[in-house]
Order: structure tokens, then sequence, then C-alpha cells
């Protein structure tokens, strides 16, 4: 008995050990849930470890949270969808310079008997006063996510402060959030990766896009080894060009899910 | 129940052609909650009977922390631990963030209340019945703690299974501190939260049977493991 107790012992130091020892190299790469559920980075990460040899690993959180992580030093590289957090990002020292990669649009989704009579809409805060009006059901983020911000802003923009029994927040992704909406017939803001390869949208609908501040792009910054000298500037900074670079460009915009692009990039763009 | 059924047919068909990703997640699963079960039994048994055995000034206390801490809440114990490995925390250095040891750790933390406390409780039945013999034979306290664990074996087995089915079945810490990369620490659990939130929800129910009957191979195994070992000893 106690051999094999040592047995299992030794062995589970050697499974353990296993991972630690192996000389991989890679990245951490802190990103947002509509990058990862979207499955963007399945499609395009293969082809840059095949050029590098650096393998990609992905945490996705919301952006403020994925902001938050490469703050505290724990990812190399940061992928998310928010200019103004992340200019703020860099400003501060924890990152070293913003580059713009691709972007898409949010669209307000809802149940197609629209109680709040909003389909057709090309004015996203006009949209949101008569889902307030109507106290119809709005299920919100509400996570300090990029998507989250964008709602807020737009509800400033409608000049209405949403609170009351039809606001609710979910403190989650924008998976788990269109699930919430999906299964209570309420409206709801989403991105339009997230909700192109979304399976699961049962009466759900895009009622309200096209409005300019339904713009959502995406930037991509290095963390800056000046304040984490851990950083692995070299394969991050290699990670980075890649994406920028004219065939990163190409992969991201061939990425589609039913034929229908997701992300559309615009690296070259200054001042995206 | 067109649902249980469509996700049924999904299982079945992964588990019969095999599927490479799945394998890998399944193994991930096994090698991280066996090899946390393995460290907070190593450190739980030995533990619960020395509570149950030694006398000492605050042990009721100990029973009562053992008691309530089996019901540690996994998303509070991965915050924990994660700002423990966050590069910016005291054991960031170790660089452990977002790897199946940091998963290993997280589970081992949530599965040693729960082997304690019911290690402390079988080998306190057991003592009652032994004190007496144990004491005329001039037993030391380490020799007490080894018999009844040993007397115990076939009671902690049960424990020891407990303990699994709270790591396996975990999924908040996991997420923290593992941070659900594909593929390096993306668990049963972990996947099934993913294709939950993408809307595959047979997909993700799937999974969920897969992993229940994982969990049911691992206790049939055990079960099947200990009969055959008490046929041995008759």
């Amino acid at each position: 008995m106690v051999r094999r107790l040592l047995a299992v012992a030794v062995l589970t130091l050697a499974l353990l050990a296993g991972r630690a020892q192996a000389d991989e190299r890679f990245i951490i790469v802190a990103s947002t849930t509509s990058t990862e559920d979207s499955g963007l980075f399945k499609a395009i990460l293969p082809a840059f470890t095949a050029r590098t040899g650096i393998e990609v690993r992905v945490v996705a959180r919301g952006t403020g949270q994925a902001i938050d992580l490469a703050k505290r030093g724990d990812a190399d590289v940061l992928f998310v969808h928010h200019k103004p957090s992340e200019e703020a990002f860099v400003a501060e020292g924890y990152g070293v310079e913003r580059r713009p990669v691709m972007y898409n649009d949010f669209v307000l989704v809802g149940p197609r008997n629209d109680p709040a009579g909003i389909h057709g809409l090309t004015d996203a805060a006009e949209a949101l006063k008569k889902i307030a009006a109507a106290k119809a059901p709005f299920v919100s983020r509400g996570d300090d996510s990029g998507t989250h911000k964008a709602e807020a802003a737009l509800w400033q923009a409608a000049n209405v402060d949403p609170v009351g029994g039809w606001y609710r927040p979910t403190g989650s992704g924008m998976g788990p959030t269109l699930n919430t909406a999906a299964a209570m017939g309420a409206y709801t803001l989403a991105d339009r990766g997230t909700w192109v390869s979304f399976a699961n949208k049962r009466d759900l609908a895009v009622l309200v896009q096209g409005d300019r501040r339904l713009f959502n792009q995406y930037g991509v910054i290095l963390a800056n080894p000046a304040r984490h000298p851990h950083v692995k500037a070299a394969d991050g900074q290699a990670f980075i060009d890649w994406l920028v670079s004219p065939e990163g460009q190409r992969i991201i915009g061939a990425y589609g899910v039913h034929g229908a692009p997701l992300f559309f990039p615009n690296a070259d763009q200054t001042g995206a | 129940m067109n649902d249980f059924g469509s996700a049924a047919v999904l299982a079945f068909n992964m588990v019969a052609r095999v599927d490479p990703e799945l394998t890998r997640i399944v193994l991930l699963s096994l090698r991280v909650s066996l090899s946390a079960v393995t460290l907070a039994a190593l450190i739980g048994l030995p533990l619960g009977a020395a509570v149950a055995t030694v006398r000492f000034p605050g042990r009721r206390a100990v029973v009562v922390l053992l008691n309530a801490f089996m019901g540690l809440p996994p998303v509070v114990v991965g915050l924990g631990l994660y700002l423990l490995l966050s590069r910016s925390g005291p054991l960031g250095a170790l660089g452990l963030l977002f790897t199946p040891t940091a998963m290993v750790l997280a589970q081992a933390v949530l599965v040693l209340p729960v082997i304690a406390a019911l290690a402390r409780q079988t080998a306190t039945d057991l003592l009652e019945e032994y004190d007496e013999h144990l004491r005329s034979l001039g037993a030391t306290p380490l020799q007490t703690i080894a018999v009844l664990l040993w007397d115990g074996r076939f009671s902690l087995l049960t424990t020891v299974l407990a303990g699994f089915g709270r790591a396996a079945a975990e999924v908040g810490a996991v997420m923290i501190v593992g941070g659900n990369i594909d593929p390096v620490t993306r668990v049963m659990t972990t996947a099934i939260a993913l294709e939950t939130s993408r809307g595959n929800l047979p997909l993700a129910l799937a999974l969920g049977m897969v992993l229940i009957a994982l969990c049911l191979a691992v206790n049939a195994l055990a079960v099947v493991l200990r009969d055959a070992v008490r046929r041995s000893g008759h």
C-alpha cells in the first residue's frame, strides 16, 4: 500500500512537472470574449504559429478585465476594443504603443415582435429612448467590457439613465448575455462577431444597425517591458507586427461565418 | 427532451470517433483533478486523523473550520490564488498563472478541507472503538494515526472520491487561474462554460454528459479496485 501510494505521488509530480519543464515558446494575449467566442483566434492563430513557432495563449475576458490583467503584468499583449481605455493604458505607461487592427460594428438585437417598435431605426440613441419609454426588458453586459462601455455611451447620447426593473445587467460575457436575452425576449447590444456566430438566437433578430456610433474598433498593444521586465517583448511584438502585416490582415478579413465576414481589417488606417 | 436527445447523440459521436480535441480536454481534466486529489489526500488524510487523535488547545475550532471550509466558494479560492500567482503578487515570479499547475493548486485547496474533515470523522469514529486497545499497547500518536488510516481505508476511499467529485465539477477557480486557454488549460468544465456562452447548448450539454460519464468511470474503477483489494486481503 505504501509503495503504491509512493508510486502515485511520484507519478503526480512527474505529471505536474511535465508541462512546466517543457521548453515552450509562447506569449499570453489578454483579449475579449468577442474575439474568442466568434472563433476568430482559432481561425487565425495557426498561421502565425506556423510562420514563427510562437504559440499564442489567449485569455478571453471583458475589455475592462483584460486591461486589468495586462496592468498587473499577466499578459504580454493586450487585444481589446475600447479606444479611450486603450489610449489611457498607453498614456499611463502600461503599454508601449497602440495599433489599430480591425473593426466591425455593434448591433441592437431584440425579439422579433419588437414591443418598443425600434426595427429599422438608424439612430441607436433614439432606439434606446424608445426601449426605455416602453420599459421593454433590456439586458446589459454590466461587466465593464468594451461592449458595456459602448452601451453606456449610447445611453448617455440618448440622455436616459437606465434604471428600473426593465433594465437587467447580467455582469457576464457577450454569449451568456445573449443567452439571457434570448430566454427573456429582451433587447441587448451585441458585437456583430459574437452575434453572427452565436448559435442560440431563438427569437432574437438584428433590429437596429448602421449608426456611426455603433462602430467597433479593435486595437492591439504590447505590454510595457519597462514596467514588467518579464514581458516577452520580442515575441509579443512579432505577433503585433504579424496582425497588422498584409498576411495577418488578409487572414483576419477572410474569416467568416456562413460566408459573412465578421471583422474588417484596417491597420493601415491611421487614427482608427 | 429534444435537446437532451440531440446532446446524447452528439456525446456518443464525439466519444465513438475519439475526437482528438475532446480527448485532449478529457486527459487534461483527469490529470488536473487527479493530481489535485492526490495532493490533497497526501496532506488531508493524515491531517484529519491527527486532528482526531491529538489533543491540543483550539482543536474544536479547527474541526469547525475544516467542516466549514468544505463549502469554500471556488470562485473565491480562484481569486485568492490569482492574486498570489499574478505577476504583481507575492508568488508572481514563479510564472505559474495560466498553467495546469495553478489549476491543480486551486483544486487541491478546494478539496483539502473535504478530505481532512471527512477523514477526521472516520478517524474519530474508529478511535472510539480502538482507544482503549491502542492505549493498552502504548501506541504513540503517530502509530495511532497510521492504524486509523489503515483500518479506515475503505471508508477513506469514499472520502477521496468525494474530493475528486468536487475537483472535477468545479469551474470557478480553474477559469480564473487557468484562463481556459485552448489547448493549454481548457478542461471539461471550462469548455462547457465556453460552449454555453457561444450558444452551442447541445454541444455544451454533450460535453456535460461526457464529464458525468467520466466521473462515473473513475468511481466505478475505484469500487472495483477496492473490492479486489478486499478479496485478496481475506
